[in-house]
């Protein structure tokens, strides 16, 4: 069990919770993830471990509400427990001195995309964030990149905050005004698989991060995997970052559409449970 | 003559009832028929039939206490050389092995060696009549087991019953291995794997789930932080795929992706339990081992109409337990024998909806003696579906050999380990189970993890290496 010290909703539709974890805070390294587990009946979902405190012994994660386990996380209250967290899990990042490197975070994808930013800085990188989100209550994160950052573009689809642009459409006038080394994108999958045709022409490595459906995390399922560069690898151990000028991303997206029906079930059945209707977005 | 008495049959669920439930196929001996059976065994004085069990339990002798009605004495008998009898009795290939040997086979039908092992450890645990021996003394040392399943699990009470301090390390929030996440419950019930862990923790072993070792932690972390000896049973958990074209589309599983939905995860009391599963109308199962059949018949639980199991030899070939596939097709898996896949056909969604095969004869033996099958010209046709499992094997998941600097390894990526004392080519790690020899039985899981635990003593006594 895995005492929730902190769960509060940062936005609308995301929230963020610091839970016990000592042994995960303890070998965990950027862009590594863990896999957790409600209750007895829960699910196994994977989230990246956004940042730690080693001698608290603590995790923090961002999730994005979007179906059952997600809702039901968001309805925890300090003091109470994760049943169960495997971590962490997953192929750290590289981190080494790239020169300039621009993190691109979108949606719920900045907060995998945070710590990585951060390691890069560390490693003496010039990093450029470009982090956006469809309206300005939305985004998350903000101030943190903004730490991590020599330089920091906010944009949402709406205008309400930032500049009115696609994140891809800031990248794009970064590339144009300076040399870039390296591009790490993560957020919704057309998202990504924009950006790495962007950034295709002009060969500059991008890594993309990618969210296929998981259960273990180990490598021994096989559920997600995905075919990059033509050959059938697994997210959650030869990933979960990849470079997304060999990533299949039509197969990416059509794999996650497996469970569409049953979280639909899923959900039904829990919001009558519970005697809920709204749903906010 | 005590050979009249005919080879006694276990009560059994019948087919169209047990398709619509998860409980345990067999039903288990009475003590009048477990006494009976056990009448038939002949006492031979040099009983081959344990030749042929991996771990040489005292057939005879647990034979006979059975026979006298001693039922307890039968199972203490039974469990100094074997710790988990009531699993070994549900899912030995006991026709290859003990009771293939037993000289009454060769007269007709052999002791039910297995069926009457099953008995006398149920009877121990319905009873609650475990008998826990600890250590006398405590031995200096600590044990770092990675991998609960019959090699860890075995390898871990042998150490704890010497008075070695043991921790167990398990990437899942369950113990047990395949136990847990493979065999299904109408083969193996989970209760009966929860009874033998326990058991451990009454002896003093630690189980630390959710640790996976490689990623949180390295096995060089666990020698430096305390641990004298490292074992690792971490099984064969990396799925193989047939690598023919539409194998990623919706609905096409591995067996391993499968079953841990199904068993570990409870897919089949979803929603009442999260975790989704693919129910198709038609399904097909790829494979011909004790993996495909358990596939199939859980496809068929989860209310698939039709199960088809398609496996590229002929039925004798198979390499699943008889009674697996009598089981099988009792309950209407259709056996597409001599077939093999090769390409999923897929709708504008990228949902399954058909596979196409070709039928197989068979040719020379290849190197595992048995005789190669060969595509016949023309004989492509499909079958619709919308769940296909591949349940063709599995090969050793590298995690450990990864991160494990100066770990030896098969070209195949198995852990190279000596066959008596399981040592590898690092000083204090020893390895045994699936994750050296590839994908194998239990029994010779638990067996490896009994040579590893006496290595272990001797090494820790000796310092030798
Ligand atoms: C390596 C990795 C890191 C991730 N990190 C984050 C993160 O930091 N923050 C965050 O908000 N989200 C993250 N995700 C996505 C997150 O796992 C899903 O949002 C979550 O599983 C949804 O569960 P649910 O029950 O609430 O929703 P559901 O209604 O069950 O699913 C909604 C959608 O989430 C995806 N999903 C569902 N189950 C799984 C699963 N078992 N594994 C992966 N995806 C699934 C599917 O695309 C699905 O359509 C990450 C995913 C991966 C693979
Ligand atoms: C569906 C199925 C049906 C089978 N049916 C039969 C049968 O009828 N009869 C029979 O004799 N055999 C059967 N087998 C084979 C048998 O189950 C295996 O040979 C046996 O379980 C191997 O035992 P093991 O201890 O080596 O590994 P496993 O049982 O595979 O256990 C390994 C454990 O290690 C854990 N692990 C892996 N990596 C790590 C890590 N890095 N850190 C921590 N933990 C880790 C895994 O999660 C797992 O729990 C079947 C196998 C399957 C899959
Ligand atoms: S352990 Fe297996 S092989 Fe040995 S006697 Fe029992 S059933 Fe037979
Ligand atoms: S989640 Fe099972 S192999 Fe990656």
């Amino acid at each position: 069990m895995h005492r929730i010290r902190l769960n509060e909703k940062i936005s609308p539709n995301v929230g963020k919770m610091i839970v016990d974890a000592p042994d995960v805070a303890r070998y965990r390294k950027p862009g590594q993830f863990i896999m957790l587990r409600i209750d007895e009946c829960g699910e196994r979902i994977p989230l990246t471990i956004a940042d730690v405190d080693t001698a608290l012994g603590t995790i923090t994660l961002y999730y994005q509400i979007v179906g059952k386990t997600t809702e039901n996380m968001a309805r925890l209250k300090a003091g109470g427990h994760l049943k169960d967290v495997a971590g962490p899990l997953g192929h750290p990042t590289e981190i080494i001195k790239f020169g300039t490197a621009v993190c691109v975070g979108g949606g719920i994808g900045v907060a995998p995309i945070y710590p990585i930013a951060a390691a890069l800085h560390r490693a003496g990188n010039k990093v450029v964030g470009v982090i956006g989100a469809r309206t300005k209550n939305l985004l998350i994160l903000e101030k943190e990149m903004g730490e991590v950052s020599e330089r920091l573009i906010v944009c949402t689809d709406d205008g309400s905050h930032g500049r009115k642009a696609f994140v891809t459409e800031a990248l794009g006038e970064i590339m144009a005004a300076e040399k870039v080394d390296i591009v790490v994108a993560i957020g919704p999958v057309p998202m990504m698989r924009a950006v790495s045709e962007l950034t295709r022409p002009s060969g500059i490595k991008t890594l993309v991060s990618l969210n296929s459906v998981m259960v273990d995390g180990t490598g021994m399922c096989g559920g997600c995997r995905v075919t990059v560069n033509g050959e059938k690898r697994f997210t959650c151990v030869d990933g979960p970052e990849f470079d997304g000028h060999q990533v299949n991303f039509e197969e990416l997206v059509m794999r996650l559409n497996t469970y569409r029906d049953e979280e639909a079930v899923s959900m039904r059945e829990h919001r009558c449970r519970l005697g809920e209707v709204d749903h906010e977005g | 003559m005590k050979d009249k008495v005919p080879r006694q049959s276990m009560p059994e669920q019948p087919p169209a009832q047990r398709v619509r439930n998860y409980k345990e196929v067999p039903l288990g001996y009475s003590d009048e028929t477990a006494r009976l059976e056990a009448s038939r065994c002949l006492q031979c004085k040099r009983p081959t039939c344990v030749d042929g069990c991996p771990v040489r339990v005292d057939i005879p002798g647990f034979i006979k206490a059975i026979r006298d009605g001693d039922f307890l004495s039968s199972i203490h008998l039974i469990k100094t050389t074997n710790s988990l009898p009531a699993v070994c009795g549900r899912v030995c290939p006991q026709e290859e092995q003990c009771e293939k040997l037993c000289v009454l086979t060769k007269k007709g039908e052999s002791v039910a060696i297995g069926k009457l092992e099953r008995f006398a450890a149920d009877y121990e645990r319905e009873r609650e009549q475990l008998e826990i021996r600890a250590a006398a003394e405590m031995k200096e040392g600590r044990v770092a087991i990675v991998g609960s399943g019959p090699a860890g699990l075995t390898a871990a009470g042998e150490l704890a019953k010497m008075g070695y301090r043991v921790t167990v390390f398990e990437a899942f929030h369950n113990a047990g291995g395949v136990l847990v996440y493979g065999i299904p419950e109408f083969r193996l019930p989970k209760a009966i794997v929860q009874y033998e862990i326990d058991a451990l923790a009454k002896l003093g072993v630690e189980i630390v789930l959710n640790r996976v070792v490689g990623s949180a932690g390295t096995v060089n972390d666990l020698l430096s932080e305390g641990f004298d000896a490292v074992f690792i049973g971490t099984g064969a958990g990396l799925p193989l795929f047939l690598d023919i074209p539409g194998e990623n589309l919706q609905g096409v599983y591995s067996a391993n992706e499968y079953l841990t939905r199904a068993n570990l995860m409870k897919a089949y009391k979803f929603p009442e339990y999260d975790t989704p599963i693919a129910r198709g109308d038609s399904i097909a199962v790829v494979g011909g081992g004790n993996v495909a059949m358990d596939s199939a018949r859980m496809a068929l639980r989860l209310g698939s109409k039709k199960v088809h199991l398609i496996y590229r030899r002929s039925r004798a070939e198979m390499p699943a337990r008889v009674e697996e596939v009598h089981h099988a097709e009792e309950e209407g898996v259709l056996f597409q024998l001599l077939t093999n896949p090769v390409r999923f056909i897929g709708d504008e969604q990228g949902r399954l909806k058909a596979v196409e095969c070709v039928r197989m004869e068979l040719g020379e033996p290849d190197d595992s003696g048995r005789r190669r099958p060969v595509v016949v010209k023309g004989s492509e046709f499909t079958i619709d579906i919308d769940v296909a499992i591949v349940a063709i094997g599995n090969g050793p998941n590298p995690l450990i050999p990864r991160t494990t600097p100066g770990l030896a390894v098969s070209k195949w990526g198995n852990i190279v380990a000596d066959d008596e004392s399981m040592k590898t080519s690092r000083k204090g790690v020893f390895a045994g189970g699936d994750i050296v020899t590839g994908a194998a039985t239990v029994i010779l899981a638990m067996g490896a993890g009994r040579k590893a635990a006496m290595a272990i003593n001797t090494y820790l006594q000796t310092g030798e290496w």
